[in-house]
């Protein structure tokens, strides 16, 4: 990229094609370009229209329980002896994880289209949940794809989404993860285009959800900037959030992308290490293509195939990346790194038994890689980690790894 | 004149509908992909259409997408089905090919190296199902340079101001997508087709072929009513895959003798279509 990097680019992109430089777009079949379009419209209208605007503060506020706390771990920091770490808080919302704060802006826009259906795809099941969850709220049915492989080893959000009313529908197709769960989302929603709004998890597929998602998103990163400002009266040094489509590390990261004196660092899946082969890192190793509706960095073989990923976290378990990541990437404003699994593993179980919070294991990448960054900063400087979602989820996962049988 | 030019206007002279057999390139194998294409022809195929295997084709119903695994299982590449048409073309130069696929195996192999590339082989045209004329640009003008045509989709979705964007662009046919949904699904609507296929012809002399949801000799015939040719593919695809389950260690000519039949009957629906 040779674009300047100032503060304008930011607020330029996506383009009125979606795009982020050479990154984003709308590669879908031409049966769902119309719906695209409605959406576009109907978003255009409703993102700066005062009482779509209020409707989901006030549900972000009494429903989700916003705004999250900035937390310092005081503890995990003083061990480390390095750069403060500060936790945004959003294991703390309702149903665990940041992923609620998109489906109530989603489910808002569903809504508003009348649709009596929604539709999701989800990994490690926090999105399926928090899809159930507004489903159920507003009265509407609600389909759930899910990788075979993740219904397993995510058992207690299948029955979660099932006790909320949804149907959790079971993918069988290539490699039985969230890839697969995506494409048969595209299927479902190709075939009941007219009364279905599909509920896209994260910051991938066709404009305009890379776009939407963000914006929902990033009532993180104003809270977390705004609580800097109120609690320790300056920006954070570094942020840090893990990477899977990357709606909880955009969330975060976007309303500071201006602040040049604030590093990003954006934590993939390194699996079982990035020399392996096995991992979901496609910004550390993979290359350009076309997936799920956009062009993005993409873990492929050299025809173009799309490469089985492999990480402990369902939910960062996907070949793509949203492609304003892709573009953050090319123009180097954000720095992408990988942790891999047994490094996860590790900061899963020091911050249970140091601060007294269980993370997601999405979420423990992220907090591994802050741990080695803090180690490298000054006790003055501040971390701020995004802690996107709880580990309940994953305790059963964390045992059978530890060798215990629950 | 293109071979597919060539193609429509005999059948217009012969007051004919056109019949497109679709089946993926390396299933159920790769040694016998030719020899079915031949196959095919013989049965009365006027146009070829090839499926590109892809890990992900998501807009395939459950039966091509089976057949992509088992393509790709096969060894299959964009590489491989190219080499699979310059073999073809060794003993037929009058069948149209045309390739249908996804984005990313294409731009992987390089636009420009992947037009030359097949017009070499003796492709003729290109369907890329997620790729709208919003973002064709990226391939359009390689393809023009070689002189292939790119063929786009038109849905019953489509709202009419942006089917004449399409067939602005369009060339060598339309495609009409009969039925909301993924291949091999749906109901087919011969009155909404019929309606939509007219719309279309308002805008374009270009030949209209239809596909998606045609199954057999009855629902063949009853678009053809409407349209210039119709096209076949989960339904040869899923008479070969219920052939290759009725016995244990049957030969492939026998397996693909399955499609053969259903389309030979097709023909005849075809052919006999009240337009
Ligand atoms: C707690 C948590 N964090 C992170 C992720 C990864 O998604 P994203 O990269 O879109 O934030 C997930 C996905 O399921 C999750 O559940």
């Amino acid at each position: 990229m040779t674009s300047e990097v100032t503060p304008e680019l930011f607020a330029s992109v996506p383009d009125q094609d979606g795009r982020f430089g050479r990154f984003g777009g709308k590669f879908v079949a031409e049966t769902l370009m119309s719906a695209l379009a409605d959406l576009e419209q109907l978003y255009a209208r409703l993102k700066d229209d005062a009482a779509f605007q209020r409707e989901f503060d006030e549900d972000l506020a009494h429903y989700v329980g916003r705004p999250s706390p900035l937390y310092e771990a005081a503890r995990l920091s003083d061990a480390i002896g390095g750069a403060r770490i500060l936790l945004k808080r959003e294991d703390l919302n309702h149903t665990g994880a940041h992923k609620v704060n998109n489906t109530i802006g989603q489910a808002l826009l569903a809504k508003h289209m009348g649709k009596k259906r929604v539709i999701a795809e989800t990994g490690a099941g926090q999105h399926g949940v928090a899809s159930a969850t507004v489903a159920a709220r507003l009265g509407l049915e609600c389909h759930v794809f899910m990788g075979e492989e993740d219904i397993r080893r995510q058992a207690l959000n299948v029955y979660r989404m099932k006790l909320l009313g949804a149907q959790v529908v079971s993918v069988t197709s290539g490699s039985r993860t969230l890839k697969d769960a995506m494409n048969e989302a595209m299927r479902d929603w190709v075939t009941n285009v007219e009364d279905t709004f599909y509920i896209i998890g994260t910051v991938a597929g066709p404009h305009p959800y890379p776009m939407l998602v963000r914006d929902f998103q990033s009532v993180i990163g104003r809270e977390a900037r705004a609580q800097s400002l109120s609690q320790y009266g300056k920006l954070p040094d570094a942020l840090v959030a893990c990477v899977g489509g990357g709606s909880n590390a955009i969330g975060l990261f976007h309303p500071f992308l201006q602040d040049e004196s604030v590093v990003m660092y954006g934590v993939e899946a390194g699996g079982k290490g990035l020399e392996t082969g096995e991992h979901a890192a496609p910004l550390s190793v993979g290359s350009p293509g076309v997936l799920h509706g956009n062009r993005t960095y993409l873990m492929q073989d050299d025809n173009g195939q799309i490469l089985e990923t492999h990480s402990v976290s369902a939910g960062l378990d996907y070949p793509g990346v949203g492609p304003e990541h892709a573009w953050l990437k090319d123009i180097g404003r954000v720095q992408y790194v990988a942790a891999n699994d047994d490094e996860a593993l590790a900061a899963f179980h020091r911050l249970t038994r140091v601060e007294g919070i269980m993370p997601a294991l999405e979420t423990a990448h992220a907090m591994a890689h802050a741990e080695k960054l803090a180690a490298s900063m000054s006790p003055e400087q501040h971390i701020v980690v995004n802690l996107s979602g709880r580990g309940d989820k994953d305790i059963l996962t964390v045992a059978d790894l530890d060798g215990i049988k629950v | 004149m293109s071979r597919l030019s060539q193609v429509f206007a005999d059948l217009q002279a012969d007051k004919r509908r056109g019949l497109i057999p679709y089946v993926v390139a390396g299933d159920p194998s790769a040694e016998g992909t030719v020899p079915l294409m031949h196959s095919l022809v013989d049965a009365g195929a006027d146009i070829l259409e090839l499926g590109v295997p892809f890990s992900d084709p998501m807009s395939e119903g459950p039966v091509i997408q089976k057949g992509h695994e088992r393509a790709l299982a096969n060894g299959m590449s964009l590489h491989r089905v190219l080499s699979m048409v310059a073999e073809f073309r060794k003993d037929n130069d009058r069948t149209p090919i045309v390739m249908m696929g996804y984005t990313n195996p294409i731009e992987r192999f390089g636009y420009e190296a992947f037009a030359a590339a097949s017009a070499e082989a003796g492709v003729d045209g290109l369907i890329t199902v997620d790729l709208p004329p919003e973002e064709v640009d990226t391939i359009d003008g390689a393809l023009k340079d070689v002189g292939l045509d790119n063929i786009f989709l038109i849905s019953p979705t489509t709202p009419e101001p942006r089917v004449q964007r399409i067939v602005e662009r369009a060339r060598g046919f339309i495609y009409y997508v009969a039925v909301k949904g993924v291949t091999g699904s749906g109901e087919l609507d011969t009155d909404e087709v019929a309606r939509n296929v007219a719309l279309i012809r308002e805008k374009t002399s270009l030949p209209i072929a239809v596909g998606f949801g045609i199954k057999n000799a009855a629902s063949a015939s009853a678009v053809a009513a409407s349209a210039d040719a119709v096209v076949v593919g989960s339904a040869l695809i899923a008479e070969m895959e219920q052939k290759a389950r009725s016995a244990e260690g049957l030969e492939e000519i026998q397996i693909h003798s399955a499609a053969v039949k259903l389309l030979q009957s097709i023909r005849v629906g075809v052919d006999s279509s009240p337009s």
